[in-house]
């Protein structure tokens, strides 16, 4: 007789028990970056809504934010560090490709031998990470996860590009998952269009700038069709999310976007038909748009800001180079 | 229903009116969007989008970029309705 393999199960329900939050140590104002654009303070604020990013300095980098905000997050879990048994890192900036930024991020917040892993999903990088933590853990494969979204942009802009490096901070936040009672994370509606990857990405490859064919790699987009597309196209998207939730929107305590350009945040929350009471994240006017880290720094200053709302649910959805998108309802630690 | 020019003129500077507040008189056949009328490239898609609604027809990204004047709109609009 054959033996039957035991495959395992996790508990019923995740939530998010706790957020972290690093921003880049330079606060840099829009009167800074003008000049190679031949552009002005109004103009950005204007077009983006921002007023300020913050960027890290020299000897800063992705992984030391991404240490800062996973350590935080840790910490106001309550969870000690060595029974988080998963630490997910989603970056797109990291100029080291291997090793990966979380097996150092789990080692330094004392989660090791945590099994630790990056991902790429640019801007929706954080979303992707909160359904795979949800699943690891439902199916019984961790215990707690840390997800994080960390990005050092400004090693990967073009200070001459009007398309979007003026837009982008560095930062990373990051967010405990773990097992609950009730239910915390909802389904996650994620998916993706690679017939649309020329509209946002790096300019060159390594192995051209390498070669002496290309300037150093750096992010550009087509700004118009990326603003159609993160608007009217991911605003199914979101509506997907709230229905496969069983939410309706006069039930959201919070819109946690990614924090891309307030334009698009304010349109659509617009298409959304929001009301009045959901309070939105506007995390882009000082820390800019950090990719993967957006969301998570969103919801870390909501909730410094608006302490009211733990407890409520939020909406948040992540969309970008890929093009990739994933989109959930959380309940707010 | 097809719409006349002047219909589509009408009803895009309504668009044009509630995207930017721009007066709907200033919107003519020969204004540019972005010379004349100083809208920009995120503004110009919204309009596009709620065109497309509005008139029942799809303007594509690329097409968009074609589109320097009210009058450019307009014709294909007009030309492009089912």
């Amino acid at each position: 007789m054959s033996t039957t393999m035991i495959q395992p199960a996790g508990p019923a329900h995740t939530r998010i028990l706790a957020y972290g939050a690093a921003r880049g140590e330079n606060v840099v104002p829009n009167d800074d970056i003008v000049g190679p654009i031949d552009s002005s303070d109004e103009w950005i604020r204007q077009r983006t809504g921002i007023i300020t990013r913050t960027r890290a300095g020299a000897s800063t980098n992705a992984i030391d934010l991404a240490t800062d905000a996973a350590a935080e997050a840790v910490s106001r879990s309550g969870i000690p560090p060595e029974k988080i048994d998963a630490v997910i890192v989603a970056t797109i900036s990291n100029p080291k490709q291997t090793p990966s930024v979380s097996a150092i991020v789990a080692d330094r917040i004392g989660a090791n031998p945590a099994a630790a892993y990056d991902l790429n999903a640019a801007c929706a990088g954080f979303a992707y990470g909160v359904a795979q933590a949800d699943a690891l853990i439902r199916g019984g494969i961790a215990h707690y996860a840390v997800v994080v979204g960390a990005e050092k942009l400004s090693d990967i802009i073009d200070p001459t590009d009007r398309s979007i490096s003026f837009l982008l901070g560095d930062g990373a936040g990051a967010a405990v998952i773990g097992p609950s009672d009730t239910p915390g994370i909802g389904p996650t509606v994620w998916g993706s269009d690679g017939s649309k990857a020329d509209l946002v990405g790096m300019n060159a490859t390594m192995t051209e700038f390498r070669d002496g064919t290309a300037p150093w790699p750096t992010l550009r987009q087509e700004g118009p069709s990326v603003f159609r597309w993160a608007v009217w196209d991911m605003v199914k998207v979101a509506r997907e999310a709230l229905d496969a939730a069983g939410v309706e929107p006069d039930d959201l305590a919070a819109f946690v976007p990614h924090q891309a350009n307030l334009r698009i945040i304010d349109e659509f929350a617009k298409q959304l038909k929001l009301p009045d009471s959901v309070v939105i994240a506007h995390d882009i006017e000082t820390t800019g748009n950090t990719s993967a880290a957006s969301i998570p720094l969103a919801a870390h200053r909501l909730l410094e800001e608006h302490p009211e709302l733990s407890g409520g649910l939020a909406l948040q959805i992540g969309f970008g180079a890929g093009l990739v998108f994933a989109a959930q309802v959380v309940v707010l630690p | 229903m097809a719409f006349t020019n002047d219909e589509v003129l009408a009803g895009l500077a309504e668009l044009i009116t509630d995207e930017t507040g721009i007066s709907a008189d200033e919107v003519a056949l020969e204004k540019s969007f972005t010379d004349d009328l100083d809208i920009d490239s995120i503004s110009m898609m919204t309009i596009v989008v709620n065109a497309e609604e509005k008139f029942g027809v799809t303007i594509p990204d690329d097409e968009v970029k074609n589109l320097k004047t009210v009058g450019d709109a307009v014709g294909y609009i007009t030309s492009h309705q089912a």
